[in-house]
């Protein structure tokens, strides 16, 4: 029953034109897991991201989480029952703030409305109290991920390695339940790779939230994983343990590019 | 009358699409009325604000410093701020009492300009969005405003807020197709609502027809407002508070969320931002203010008919933020007060010897259709043009860099 399960992907199918970049896709991930995905380029890793978050809409097939479809609800709604993530090609909000980008991962957890925004003249003002516990929430996740040197500057400025990281901040700001993370090492140097690792597991283990990665990084895939799902033109290769999947003939063939 | 001066006027919108194409990033022909050139140049302006501050050291300053979290979103941050800006409502209080009846006019124009421009920068500047048409949310502000009051005898406060807020909800239907239209579809929707309100309102009885209406005496609790110096207290204390308010707006969740949609809506959308939701909500936030702004204009004119709120004023408010510095509120207050400036004392630079003459040539033989002189028009859209290409911040970016020069000076 997926109903049981923490989260559930059911013969999710999405075509685009003539090709299929899913293709039936079956999988669940328990809670607390991090659940990878690997696939060569274009398998439809991060078509299937979009396909939860509702940004694309999938042909067939369904998504369950916690115990509710959500399918086809609003990218915004998806985000409210508890899904957060990041993207490959990082998108952040280039006109902001390290700062304000993470504080608008604390959107859904504020109450301000417009009046009260904008009557925010005192200190003891509702917004301007809100406004001071979020930025506290805030400012433990630039601690975390050592971004105090960036906070006040313009992402646009930052390099890329820290962009990453102020995007994963402001995923993980929003406190969600499962995160989808879009090839987080990707373009990253190897001490960026190493904190990076480093974070995840921390992550994990600080806010006990499941982790939904895609990877190219085999070596990053197989030291943090605790399930790996391999998937290529849209279908599902194999799923199982790190060592299992990392060592099927079929995921081999397909990243030797055979 | 109407017809000919919108064609004389119309000289005055090659300079600002010229404008625009002179643009570092901009030279991509008639495309000026797309968004996402704005954001090229607002792209720019934050670099170049960030670069100017972070090379100053003011960025670092700040960084690694642990503070009061309230510090970031107070108004008038630290005593310098506060002293100054009791010398400025010393001033504005005081200078009635020193200048000429018909300044004190003009400081309530560009307080109304003002009211406006916060609005319209909201949209722009801070959603990213466009409008074309912010003349028709003026009108239905001030056609409201006066016919509550003298046809259905409302008091002056009340009908005012209810200008705002009826041009709000045109604004929030305006909204909806905006979800689904960008760049130049939407410029052309909105020039569209502006367009037809007009229309419309000079073709309905109840509003006047083309002879307009003539305004009644704001009254509030008895007292008369509709001296000169009256007035201009009434609406600089509005344009003040509204400052303020959309000042608190930009710094909460909300205007985070405005911006957010701007910079990237899929991103704003996974974060739980209900994106349609505030696109409508920026159109009838800037609506309102525009309603309030037009409510106000029409005490001051003491008149209002629909050639009033033509298309040009649409564009004189666009080009009043872009000009001013996008998505700032001292943007929006020094767009507006120079705007309205040349608006009403561009012709004047007639009568300066050589460069007066030289401009009637022009205006003779190049510029005007009509053969009328439009000496005024092609003044301001110059103006505007060496403004925007010297600095692509707008006259908010040449405030930084006085703001610099004096914090660092003598060095
Ligand atoms: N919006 C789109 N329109 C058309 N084709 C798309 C779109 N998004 C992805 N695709 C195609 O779907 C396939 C899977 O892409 P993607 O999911 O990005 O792969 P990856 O596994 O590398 O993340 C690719 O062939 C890609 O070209
Ligand atoms: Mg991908």
């Amino acid at each position: 029953m997926p109903e049981n399960d923490f989260f559930r992907v059911e013969g999710l199918t999405k075509r685009f034109g003539g090709l299929t970049a899913l293709d039936k896709l079956t999988f669940s991930v328990e809670k607390g897991m991090l659940f990878s995905i690997i696939g060569p380029n274009g398998a439809g890793k991060s078509t299937l991201f979009n396909c939860i978050n509702s940004l694309y809409r999938p042909d067939e097939g369904k998504v369950w989480f916690r115990g509710k479809e959500i399918t086809g609800l609003n990218p915004h709604r998806i985000a409210a029952a508890g899904i957060g993530r990041t993207f490959q090609n990082i998108e952040l909000f280039a006109n902001m703030t390290t700062m304000e980008n993470l504080m608008l991962g604390r959107h859904l957890h504020m109450k301000t409305g417009l009046f009260g925004a904008a009557m925010m003249f005192h200190r003891r003002s509702r917004a301007a109290r809100e406004e001071m516990v979020h930025r506290e929430r805030v400012e433990r996740i630039i601690d975390l991920l050592e971004l105090q040197a960036s906070r006040d500057k313009f992402v646009s400025q930052l390099p890329y390695g820290t962009r990453k990281v102020v995007e994963l901040g402001r995923a993980l700001a929003a406190e969600p339940e499962l995160l989808l993370l879009d090839e987080p090492a990707a373009g990253l140097n190897n001490e960026e790779k190493e904190d990076l690792i480093f974070w995840i597991q921390d992550i994990r283990r600080e806010f006990g939230i499941t982790i939904l990665m895609i990877e190219h990084n085999m070596q990053l895939v197989q030291d943090v994983s605790d399930r790996i799902l391999a998937i290529n033109f849209g279908k599902m290769i194999t799923e199982g343990e790190p060592d299992e999947v990392v060592n099927h003939p079929e995921v081999m063939k397909a990243y030797l590019g055979g | 009358m109407f017809p000919n001066s919108l064609i004389q006027k119309f000289t005055f919108i090659p300079a600002f699409v010229t404008t625009q194409n002179l643009q570092p990033h901009g030279l991509r022909s008639l495309r000026c009325i797309e968004t996402s050139d704005f954001f090229c140049i607002y792209n720019l302006q934050c670099r170049l604000a960030g670069h100017i501050m972070s090379e100053m050291g003011f960025a670092f300053m700040s960084a690694e410093m642990k503070r009061s979290y309230y510090e970031d979103i107070q108004p008038l941050k630290g005593w310098p701020a506060r002293v100054w800006f009791v010398v400025l409502v010393a001033v504005l209080v005081a200078v009635p009492f020193v200048i000429k009846s018909y300044y004190v006019y003009v400081l309530s124009l560009m307080a109304v300009n003002v009211i406006v421009a916060l609005g319209m920068n909201l949209l722009v500047g801070n959603t990213g969005h466009i409008s074309l048409g912010h003349a028709g949310f003026v009108a239905i502000g001030a056609y409201t405003t006066v016919l509550l009051i003298s046809g259905a005898g409302v008091v002056f406060p009340v009908a005012l807020v209810a200008g705002g807020l009826i041009a709000a909800a045109f604004g929030f239907i305006l909204g909806i197709p905006a979800l689904r239209l960008e760049g130049p579809y939407l410029a052309i929707a909105t020039l569209g609502f502006g367009i037809a309100v007009t229309i419309i309102i000079g073709r309905v009885e109840l509003f006047g027809g083309h002879m307009g209406l003539i305004v009644p005496k704001p009254e509030i609790a008895g007292i008369d407002f509709s001296g000169d110096r009256a007035l201009y207290y009434l609406v600089m204390g509005i344009a003040m508070l509204m400052g303020f308010a959309m000042r608190n707006i930009l710094k909460s969740r909300l205007g985070r969320a405005f911006h957010s949609v701007r910079d990237s809506d899929i991103a704003a959308a996974t974060l739980g931002v209900n994106v349609a939701r505030y696109k409508t909500l920026s159109f009838a936030i800037s609506a309102f203010y525009a309603g309030v702004a037009g409510g106000l204009w029409a005490f001051v004119l003491g008149f209002i008919n629909p050639g009033l709120f033509s298309f040009v004023l649409s564009i004189l408010f666009l080009a009043t933020v872009v000009v001013g510095g996008l998505g700032t509120i001292l943007g929006s207050v020094l767009g507006a007060v120079v705007i309205t400036f040349l608006n009403l004392q561009a012709e004047s630079i007639q009568h300066v010897p050589v460069i007066g003459e030289v401009l009637i040539w022009i205006s003779q033989n190049f510029m005007t259709v009509s053969g009328l002189p439009n000496v005024s028009w092609i003044f301001t859209g110059l103006i505007l043009i060496l403004i925007v290409i010297f600095e692509p911040l707008g006259l908010y970016g040449i405030w930084i860099r006085i703001k610099i020069y004096w914090r660092t000076w003598p060095f």
